[in-house]
């Protein structure tokens, strides 16, 4: 997030975020229907997830391994022992007018993400829990009632009060998302509610005594999380400058005002009655099981831009890029596979291939909507690199590999894009127009680009209008070794 | 089994059951498409085949309505049969209709009935007892060979106690739940309900084991095992609690009279104490309308049966529905639930209660270590008139002082006949009740098979008897 408001001098603000997460399972928490985003209303649904009477919960054992795998990355500790218990509330889109969560002894506690500024943000607990159904109050004088969404597994993370400013938060979800993507246990898909936030904001002076809490809802994106702190901690801080107290309460917001308002004071606080669900024995881990999960887990998003950085040269900027999603990151270990140069092929996914997405009237918006595959790309940058091809006419290839189904090979040779000169020659006439010009080298490598004109002018004299100066710009300085 | 007999049968239930209430629906048709699937599939010879059943109100059973006796569920049908009546329906047996029972299981004189109670067919102005009523009701009348009901605190067993015919709840975990529309779910037991102890057993196997439904529904020991052939050597333990102050003396004396009649075929009968039986009825009380006041949650005219718009508000509509859908009872039960559940009170009485079912399950483990199996009275009382307890819960909670502690521990229990009292110008039937450790549900069988084999008392049959009915 860039430049907002930082928290006023003299004032400490403490938040604590809550965060719903759907697991990515192929059936619901306790039935087999099946959980999937965007099906006609009420069709996935049957005696268990409607709340018929006399149906019962059976645990889905998929979505406590994903719940497990999701805790394990985030470093959490897991109990031997859990327990669902039952929280009761009526609402139309609650079928058995309770939820089916965990209470006192959740899947997991503790683990947490660091923060770049090398905060750690602690969990308290990471539990597993059913998801509601949708409620639709828009469509005609009735309200109707869509339970394709009831019993879908959900992961709620709770932290501790550990944040300070709107932006640690973004940055903490951020990283959130990042982790729960990699680990493949969710979609994170704020769009489609398979990624949910609420927060608790406090704010007091300096020093002085812990600020009453407030919780807000109905967060359903990271700016608007950011938003919705900003304007909360802004209206805390005002009131209390005034003389006034701020009152325990829920607040919602509202992302067209951009400003929270009541929903509901603690005076009409639920008491949810939560005790032990009678249907469902405790669940029981053993220490290996955990263990299993836990070797299994795949490589995190910190951990992979570390080895990128480290093993692959790869700039601390371009390893970021590639890993702000498994499906990117993924996507360029598997063109790595077939060309051996990570950074020229980190060059071309962060710049080239991410300018297709964002350029207006963009055919393709993502990687796995790309019509090649990663072996095509990394031809293509073979094809660049051995100079066959000049970087202008290799970008030429690049869109043509998005208008027609042939390898980046047969699209030069058709397009006539292929080099005049192979790289062997223009290494030659390179090595060439380095003879004697020591003292431009020697600028060249101090870092003055400028310098570097004064080479390709004569390289390109000696090729006779058959090189291509950005191809010679890049043999010059490989022969030259600059930065 | 003929489609004429069965005619036969299903006449004689709809003449009997005008002057009885002990179904809610007799379902004549589909009884006789299932009895002639069942002659075309071959199942009329698996091992229920030729028995006729009712089925408690409580169980779902696909395409019928099935209500629980509460206008809340006033025209649901189930979209799917509960596991013990697709088990019974598979192993042949042919079902009659829905059975009358106190709304949800909330009662022990079938009177709690959206429907109107049941009546006894030993005395038309008696209760049957509850909350399987119907149930013990049309097994008493003869109208049915079995039935299918379910027992959180007694609610086959003081039935049967007060019918005169033999009524099973099993080990906790021994038969689905799954289709039982729910009271409580830590102490719901499907039961069955029968004459002869043996077809108890026949059906109880049937209906019995693991279930992808249910996780509560547990592998056990097989009911074949542990078996044994007669009282002979058989170790009784006589609870002293159970004949103290509240039983009626006569129904103590026809226990004790049963008692003897054991020893004299070779039991061994030595008292026994089971100090926490006192705190049983409180204890099941707090546990049991904690769960139901969660389990009707559900109940809140958005999906399904009743629904009464109130002041067309969703939360009014909530509201009316459940005021209005729920009886007095169910009310009554919801509101001590929530009570208990609240935050502030739930240590004090929830959780305490739950340290109280702790200490009577120890009470049986002991008592276990000494004696094979516990008997005593089932129901302090015989049939008391309908409308006598009605104005008073408490006098009617107390008719489970005797089967609330067997249902806390999850232990199997049986009663059985043992003779009736002479009360007026009626006979009304006296059961006792055997109590076995968890998981022992063989050795409670056979002990009541044992116990019908040395003794006539399960062949008495009431004046209102399918026998005495023209055809």
């Amino acid at each position: 997030m860039s430049a907002s408001k930082p928290v006023p001098d003299g004032w400490q603000v403490v938040i604590g975020l809550e965060t719903h997460c759907q697991l990515a399972t192929t059936s619901k928490l306790f039935c087999g229907c099946a959980n999937q985003f965007g099906a006609p209303p009420n069709t996935q649904v049957c005696a268990v997830c409607s709340g018929q009477p006399g149906a019962l919960p059976m645990l889905n054992r998929e979505a406590l391994e994903l719940g497990l795998r999701a805790a394990l990355a985030l470093g959490a500790r897991v109990p031997p022992r859990s327990k669902f218990d039952r929280k009761h509330y009526f609402y139309c889109d609650l079928p058995k007018g309770y939820q089916i969560s965990q209470y006192d002894e959740p899947m997991c506690t503790g683990g947490g993400i660091a923060l770049a500024n090398g905060k750690f943000v602690r969990l308290a607990r990471i539990h597993l829990e059913e998801d509601a159904g949708k409620a639709i109050h828009d469509r005609g004088a009735s309200s109707l009632v869509d339970l394709n969404r009831a019993g879908v597994p959900l992961i709620e993370a709770v932290t501790e009060p550990d944040l300070s400013t709107p932006q640690e938060a973004h940055e903490y979800l951020v990283a959130l998302k990042e982790i729960l993507q990699f680990a493949g246990v969710s979609e994170c898909d704020m769009e489609k509610g398979s990624l949910r936030c609420d927060v608790n904001v406090s704010v007091q002076r300096e020093g002085g005594a812990r600020g009453v809490k407030v919780e807000i809802k109905n967060l359903n994106s990271f700016a608007n999380v950011v938003a919705a702190l900003e304007h909360e901690i802004a209206r805390q801080i005002e009131l209390i400058g005034a003389g006034g107290a701020v009152q325990q309460e829920t607040r919602l917001f509202d992302a067209d005002a951009r400003a929270t308002r009541t929903m509901r004071t603690k005076e009409d606080a639920h008491d949810y009655r939560y005790f032990p669900d009678p249907d469902l024995p405790p669940v029981t881990l053993a220490p290996d099981h955990v263990e299993l999960i836990r070797t299994r887990l795949p490589e995190l998003p910190a951990a992979r831009r570390a080895r990128y950085v480290a093993a692959l040269g790869l700039s601390e900027y371009d390893a970021r890029l590639l890993t702000q999603s498994r499906a990117s990151s993924d996507w360029f270990e598997a063109a790595l596979r077939h060309v051996d140069a990570p950074k020229e092929l980190a060059n071309w996914l962060n710049n080239e291939v991410a300018a297709l997405f964002s350029e207006p009237g963009a055919q393709v918006r993502s990687l796995d909507e790309l019509p090649f595959k990663p072996f095509d790309l990394a031809e293509l940058v073979e094809l660049a690199r051995q100079g066959r091809v000049t970087r202008a006419g290799a970008r030429t290839i690049l869109r043509a590999m998005l208008e027609r189904p042939s390898g980046p090979r047969e699209l030069m040779r058709a397009l006539g894009l292929e080099a005049s000169a192979d790289a062997a020659q223009l290494e030659r006439w390179c090595r060439e127009a380095l003879v004697g010009r020591e003292k431009i080298i020697a600028d060249v490598r101090a870092g003055q680009d400028k310098a570097l004109g004064a080479l390709i002018g004569p390289v390109l004299k000696l090729a006779g209008g058959k090189a291509d100066p950005l191809a010679v710009r890049e043999m010059l300085l490989r022969l030259i070794g600059a930065p | 089994m003929s489609r004429a007999t069965l005619e036969q049968a299903l006449a004689r239930a709809a003449a009997l059951d005008r002057q009885l209430g002990a179904f809610a629906s007799i379902e004549a048709q589909l009884a006789l498409e299932i009895a002639a699937e069942h002659e075309r599939s071959g199942r009329g010879s698996a091992e229920l085949g030729g028995t006729t059943f009712a089925v408690k109100a409580n169980l779902c059973w696909r395409g019928v309505e099935t209500h629980a006796a509460s206008a809340v569920l006033a025209g649901y049908r189930a979209p799917y049969s509960a596991t013990a009546v697709g088990r019974a329906l598979a192993a042949g047996a042919t079902p009659v209709g829905v059975a009358n029972m106190d709304e949800f299981g909330f009662g022990s004189s079938g009177e709690n009935s959206a429907l109107g109670p049941t009546r006894n067919p030993w005395d038309p102005r008696r209760s049957p007892g509850g909350s399987s009523s119907g149930a013990a009701a049309a097994v008493a009348a003869g109208l049915v060979d079995f039935a299918l009901g379910s027992d959180t605190g007694g609610s086959v067993r003081q039935p049967a106690a007060l019918c005169g015919v033999s009524g099973f709840k099993p080990s906790y975990g021994r038969v689905s739940r799954y289709g039982l529309i729910a009271f409580a779910s830590s102490l719901d037991c499907v039961g069955v309900l029968a004459r002869e102890v043996e077809l108890i057993e026949r059906a109880l196997g049937a209906i019995s084991g693991e279930d992808a439904h249910d996780s509560t529904a547990l592998a056990q020991p097989p009911l074949a095992a542990l078996a044994p052939r007669s009282l002979r050597g058989l170790r009784i333990g006589a609870p002293r609690e159970h004949f103290e102050a509240g039983v009626d003396p006569r129904v103590a004396a026809c226990v004790r009279a049963a008692l003897a009649h054991c020893e004299r075929e070779g039991a061994v009968v030595r008292e026994v104490e089971l100090p926490h039986t006192r705190y049983a009825v409180p204890c099941y009380y707090v546990v049991a309308s904690a769960e139901a006041s969660s389990n009707l949650a559900r109940y809140d005219g958005v999906r399904y049966g009743a629904r009464v718009d109130g002041d067309g508000t969703l939360q009014g509509m909530i509201e009316a529905t459940r005021s209005r859908g729920f009886g007095p009872e169910a009310r009554r039960r919801v509101a001590l639930g929530s009570f208990v559940l609240s935050s502030g009170y739930y240590e004090a009485w929830y959780v305490h209660a739950l340290k109280v079912r702790r200490a009577i399950a120890r009470d049986f483990e002991r008592a276990f270590e000494s004696v094979d199996v516990l008997v005593g009275p089932t129901s302090p009382t015989l049939a008391f008139e309908l409308g006598a307890r009605t104005q008073d819960p408490l006098a009617m909670y107390a008719a489970d002082v005797l089967t609330t502690p067997a249902s806390l521990a999850g232990l199997p229990a049986l009663s059985t006949p043992c003779g009736l009292v002479r009360e007026g110008d009626v006979d009304l039937p006296v059961g006792m009740q055997w109590i076995g450790p968890t998981g022992a549900d063989a050795l409670v069988l056979a002990c009541g098979a044992a116990w019908q084999r040395a003794s006539e008392h399960h062949r008495a049959t009431p004046p209102l008897h399918a026998a005495g009915v023209a055809s």
